[in-house]
C-alpha cells in the first residue's frame, strides 16, 4: 500500500498548495505505471546510478521542454484558443498569457516564454516609454505570481530596443526569482552600453544570464533557438523530448585504464544511454498522443524539431579518477577530494584539463555520429548537466568542484574549450567577489573576455546577493529560510531548500547547488 | 639582461584596484613601516638567510647558491638573479600555511617570484581579453620604478596590449623627478593619504607626509590623479578632527578625482594596531557625510566591510 500511503501523505501535507498537491498526485499516478520497456543492462545501470532519467516519470506524456513559436501565434491567432491575431501591445501580452497556460513541460508549466523583445517590438507603435514600463512591470509581476517556477525563462537581445532595456530595468527593480532571464549578446549587434546595463544587473541580482548569440545561432538553423529552463539551448518551434544523463564518475570507476575508458566503458554506457533515450522518446512520440495537440496542428511546434538531450555530469571526478589509475591503481579511486582541495587536478592542472577536453571531444563525436529515431536532424544534443540533489560527491556537468574554483579568469580559461561541444547548453557558474558590486565595468569586461574565449554562456553569482542561482534557476536565500516553516508559493523554493539541506552549500560563498528536478518534493 | 621585478603576488582579476577589471601586480618591498599594515610580510626584502627552509612542512623552499640558482631558473624559464644565493619557492608544493612568514626574522617572505619584463608581458597578454588594465601595487610599487617604467612603456608600445590602461597604487613617497619619468606612460595613480597632520602621519607610517601632498599635487596638475584614498581608523587617524582642512584640500583637487574611503580592519595587522578600534560602516558613513556637507564630491565607499 505504498502508493496509497504516498497519496495520503501528499493530500494531507500541511504546506503544499492544492496546485502543488495536484502536480505531485499526477506524478505518483504516472509512476504507478510500469516503466517504459528497457533491457536489463539499462535497468542495472539506472539502479547503479550510472544512467539517470532525471525522474521525468515512468510514462512520458509530455516533452521535457517545449519552445513554441510565439511570433507565429501572435501573428495568426489561434483557432483552438478562439483568438484573433494580436493587434496591439495589450492584445499581445494577453494572448501570450493565455498560451503560457497551454505549454507543458516536465514541470507542468512553461519553461520558455519567448524572445520577448522580438515578440513585442512590433506592437510598441504609439506607446511612450513610460506606458511600456508600466505595462511590462505588471506583466512581470503577473508571471512571477501565476507561474511560480524559476525554470520559466525569458530571452532578450541581442538587438538594442526599448523592450529589452525596460525588461532589464524592471528585472533589477523587482528582483523576482521568476522569470529566469537570458540576455543574448552579439558583439556585431549589441552596443557596449547595453551589455554594461546587463552586467550591472548581474552585480545587483545575479541576473541575467548572458548567452553567446553567434555561437548558438550557428548551432541551430534559421528558424532559431531559445534558452530555456536553466541553461538548455534548444531549437525554436521544437524542444527536448527527454533528457537522459550519464554519470562520468561512475563510468571512470568501471575503467581499468584511460585507454579502457575511451575504448570500452565510455562507449558501452553511451550505448545504454541511447537505449533509454530511444525507449522514452518512443513512448512520447508514439503512444502519448502529445503530437496530436493544437500546438502541432497550428504549427507552433514541429515534431521534427524535438531532440533528446544527452546529458553528462561528474567530469571533474572522472578526470581525477582516470589520472590516478596508471600510477596508483583502483584503490585510491574514492579519495579524489584531497586532490582537489589542494588546488590540483581537474580545473588546475594542464594535463588534467586536457584529459577532460579529450573526454568532451569523444562524447561530441559519439553524439554527432549516433542516429536517434526522434531527434534534431536525426541526432541528440550534447548537454553539460547541472545535477540534482541526490548527487553526492559528484560535480555537475564539466564544472570545477565546489570550493576549489580558481580565480575567475583561470576558471574561464580552464573550461572555455569544452563549450564548443555542449550545443544543448553548459552551465559554469562563476562566483564573483562582492567588491564587484561597485564596479560593474569589471563584470562587463569579464563577460566579454569569457564569451570571446569561447564561452557559450556566461553566468555569475555575486557573493551575498539575496537572489542567487541554484543550478540555473533563481532562489531567494530569505525564502529558503522561511520555507521550512511556511512552505512556498513558488515550486522551485522547495527544491532549493532540499538541496541546501543536503549540500549545505548556501553556507559557502561559492554557491553552486546541484539540483534541477526533485523526484519527491514533499519529503 | 632585462630588468626584473620582485613580485609578491599577481592577482589576475580585481575589482578594487582602479577602474574596471584589473590585473594587479604586487611588488615586494615598502619604505613605510605602517603600524596598521595588512600585509606586513610585503615590507622587507628576503635576504636569503635560509631560516625558513627547514620549517616548511611541504618542503617547498630551497636555499640555492648562485650557480644552482642560475641553472634552476633557466630550467623553469624563470628570472635570472644576481644575488649570491636566494630562496627558491616551489609554488606547486606550497600549501599556503604561512609558517615561513611566522618564522622569518625579517618579517619578510620567501614566497616571491622574479619576473623579467618579457615574462610579465606574457602573463598580461594571456589575460588581456578579460581586463581593462593593469595596476602595479605593493609593498610600494614606486621602489621598483625602473621596472614599472619599462613595463608600462612596453605595454603602450605593444600592438595587442596598448588598449590596457596602466595605473599605480602608491603611498605617494616618490619624489617629483621619479614621477616625471613615469608620467609619459602612466594613465592614473591611486594615492594613500594616511593622515592629515604631520605628527599623525609620522606616528602611523614612520615617515613625513610632505612628499605625499607634493605627489598628489603633481599628479593632479598632470591629470593623472585617479583616486585619493583615506584609510579611516577611528581615534587614530585625524580625518575627523581635521575635517575642515581636509575637506578644503580635497575640494580643490580636480573634480574627477575619486575620494575613496577605506575601513580599517584587523586582518593581518601587527600587535599595536590590533588594539585599535575597527572601522564600522557607520564610522565610514559619518566621515562621508561630513565631507559631503563641506562640498567634497565623488566620494566612493567600500564595497564591503570586513
Amino acid at each position: 500500500m505504498a502508493l496509497q500511503d504516498n497519496i495520503v501523505q501528499i493530500v494531507s501535507h500541511p504546506q503544499l498548495s492544492p496546485k502543488q498537491k495536484s502536480n505531485n498526485l499526477a506524478l505518483e499516478a504516472e509512476n504507478s505505471l510500469p516503466y517504459v520497456a528497457v533491457s536489463e543492462q539499462v535497468n542495472n545501470a539506472m539502479t547503479d546510478g550510472i544512467i539517470c532519467d532525471m525522474f521525468e516519470g515512468h510514462a512520458p506524456f509530455k516533452p521535457r521542454y517545449v519552445l513554441p513559436d510565439y511570433a507565429k501565434y501572435l501573428q495568426q491567432g489561434s483557432e483552438y484558443l478562439e483568438l484573433a491575431p494580436a493587434e496591439d501591445f495589450d492584445d499581445a501580452l494577453n494572448a501570450l498569457t493565455i498560451l503560457y497556460h497551454h505549454v507543458p513541460s516536465v514541470t507542468n508549466i512553461p519553461v520558455y516564454l519567448g524572445q520577448l523583445d522580438g515578440l513585442l517590438m512590433p506592437f510598441t507603435l504609439g506607446l511612450d516609454n513610460d506606458a511600456i514600463y508600466r505595462k511590462l512591470k505588471r506583466f512581470w509581476i503577473l508571471l512571477d505570481r501565476t507561474l511560480p517556477d524559476a525554470f520559466m525563462h525569458v530571452n532578450i537581445g541581442p538587438t538594442d530596443n526599448i523592450i529589452c532595456r525596460t525588461i532589464l530595468r524592471i528585472d533589477a527593480e523587482l528582483q523576482q526569482i521568476a522569470p529566469n532571464l537570458t540576455f543574448m549578446y552579439d558583439p556585431a549587434v549589441t552596443p557596449d552600453d547595453l551589455l554594461l546595463l546587463a552586467t550591472t544587473n548581474i552585480c545587483q541580482c545575479s541576473k541575467p544570464h548572458i548567452a553567446n548569440y553567434p555561437l548558438h545561432a550557428e548551432t541551430f538553423d534559421e528558424r532559431g533557438f531559445g534558452i530555456v529552463s536553466c541553461y538548455n539551448a534548444l531549437p525554436l518551434a521544437g524542444g527536448a523530448n527527454t533528457l537522459v544523463r550519464l554519470n562520468l564518475k561512475q563510468v571512470a570507476i568501471k575503467a581499468t585504464s584511460i585507454a579502457d575508458f575511451f575504448e570500452q566503458t565510455l562507449t558501452h554506457y553511451c550505448q545504454l544511454t541511447y537505449e533509454l533515450i530511444e525507449a522514452r522518446s518512443a513512448f512520447l512520440h508514439q503512444q502519448s498522443h502529445f503530437f496530436d495537440s493544437f500546438l502541432v496542428k497550428e504549427q507552433l511546434i514541429d515534431e521534427s524539431r524535438f531532440a533528446p538531450m544527452f546529458g553528462i555530469y561528474g567530469m571533474a571526478e572522472a578526470v581525477n579518477i582516470l589520472q590516478a589509475l596508471p600510477t596508483r591503481g583502483l584503490a585510491d579511486v574514492g579519495s579524489t577530494n584531497s586532490v582537489n582541495q589542494s588546488g590540483n587536478g581537474y580545473g588546475h592542472e594542464l594535463e588534467a584539463n586536457e584529459l577532460g577536453l579529450r573526454i568532451s571531444a569523444a562524447l561530441d563525436k559519439i553524439v554527432k555520429s549516433t542516429p536517434v529515431t526522434y531527434g534534431y536532424k536525426g541526432r541528440a544534443l550534447l548537454h553539460s548537466q547541472s545535477g540534482i540533489s541526490l548527487d553526492k560527491g559528484v560535480t555537475p556537468g564539466v564544472r570545477i568542484p565546489y570550493g576549489t574554483e580558481p580565480d575567475p579568469i583561470s576558471h574561464i580559461q580552464a573550461l572555455a574549450k569544452h563549450h564548443q561541444y555542449y550545443t544543448a547548453g553548459i552551465s559554469d557558474i562563476l562566483t564573483i567577489d562582492e567588491t564587484v558590486k561597485s564596479n560593474p565595468q569589471a563584470m562587463f569586461q569579464l563577460c566579454k573576455g569569457a564569451l570571446s574565449s569561447g564561452f557559450r554562456e556566461f553566468t555569475a553569482n555575486v557573493a551575498n546577493n539575496d537572489l542567487v542561482r541554484v543550478t540555473g534557476y533563481m532562489v531567494k536565500r530569505s525564502d529558503i529560510e522561511t520555507f521550512k516553516q511556511c512552505g512556498s508559493r513558488t515550486n522551485t523554493t522547495g527544491l532549493a531548500a532540499e538541496a541546501a539541506t543536503n549540500t549545505g552549500i548556501l553556507q559557502r560563498q561559492a554557491r553552486v547547488i546541484a539540483h534541477e528536478q526533485s523526484p519527491l518534493v514533499y519529503e | 639582461m632585462s630588468k626584473h621585478a620582485i613580485v609578491s603576488q599577481i592577482l589576475p582579476f580585481s575589482c578594487v584596484d582602479g577602474p574596471g577589471s584589473r590585473l594587479v601586480i604586487f611588488l615586494q618591498g615598502c619604505n613605510y613601516q605602517c603600524k596598521n599594515c595588512h600585509n606586513p610580510h610585503t615590507i622587507s626584502l628576503c635576504d636569503a638567510c635560509g631560516d625558513c627552509v627547514e620549517h616548511c612542512p611541504e618542503q617547498a623552499l630551497t636555499l640555492m647558491a648562485s650557480q644552482d640558482a642560475l641553472s634552476y631558473d633557466i630550467a623553469l624559464q624563470g628570472a635570472v638573479v644576481k644575488e649570491k644565493s636566494h630562496i627558491v619557492w616551489n609554488s606547486s608544493l606550497c600549501s599556503q600555511c604561512d609558517t615561513c612568514l611566522a618564522v622569518c626574522p625579517k618579517k619578510s617572505t620567501p614566497k616571491t617570484s622574479n619576473y623579467t619584463i618579457e615574462q610579465m608581458l606574457e602573463v598580461i597578454s594571456s589575460q588581456r581579453h578579460f581586463i581593462d588594465g593593469i595596476t602595479v601595487s605593493g609593498g610600494e610599487a614606486s621602489l621598483q620604478l625602473p621596472f614599472v617604467i619599462e613595463l608600462f612603456k612596453a605595454i603602450k608600445s605593444s600592438e595587442h596590449l596598448s588598449h590596457l590602461n596602466c595605473m599605480i597604487d602608491t603611498n605617494g613617497s616618490l619624489p617629483p623627478t621619479g614621477w616625471h619619468k613615469l608620467l609619459p606612460f602612466l594613465d592614473g595613480a591611486m594615492v594613500d593619504l594616511k593622515a592629515w597632520q604631520q605628527d599623525t602621519h609620522h606616528y602611523i607610517t614612520g615617515r613625513d607626509n610632505h612628499p605625499v601632498f607634493k605627489s598628489i599635487e603633481l599628479l593632479a596638475q598632470h591629470h593623472k590623479l585617479y583616486e585619493v584614498r583615506l584609510l579611516h581608523i577611528p581615534g587614530i587617524t585625524d580625518y575627523d578632527v581635521e575635517i575642515n582642512a581636509l575637506a578644503t584640500y580635497l575640494q580643490q583637487l580636480p573634480s574627477d578625482t575619486r575620494v575613496k574611503l577605506n575601513a580599517f580592519h584587523h586582518h593581518g595587522v601587527g600587535q599595536v594596531a590590533s588594539t585599535w578600534p575597527q572601522c564600522t560602516q557607520a564610522d565610514i558613513e559619518a566621515l562621508a557625510s561630513q565631507l559631503t556637507q563641506r562640498g567634497v564630491s565623488n566620494i566612493a565607499l567600500p564595497a564591503l566591510y570586513i
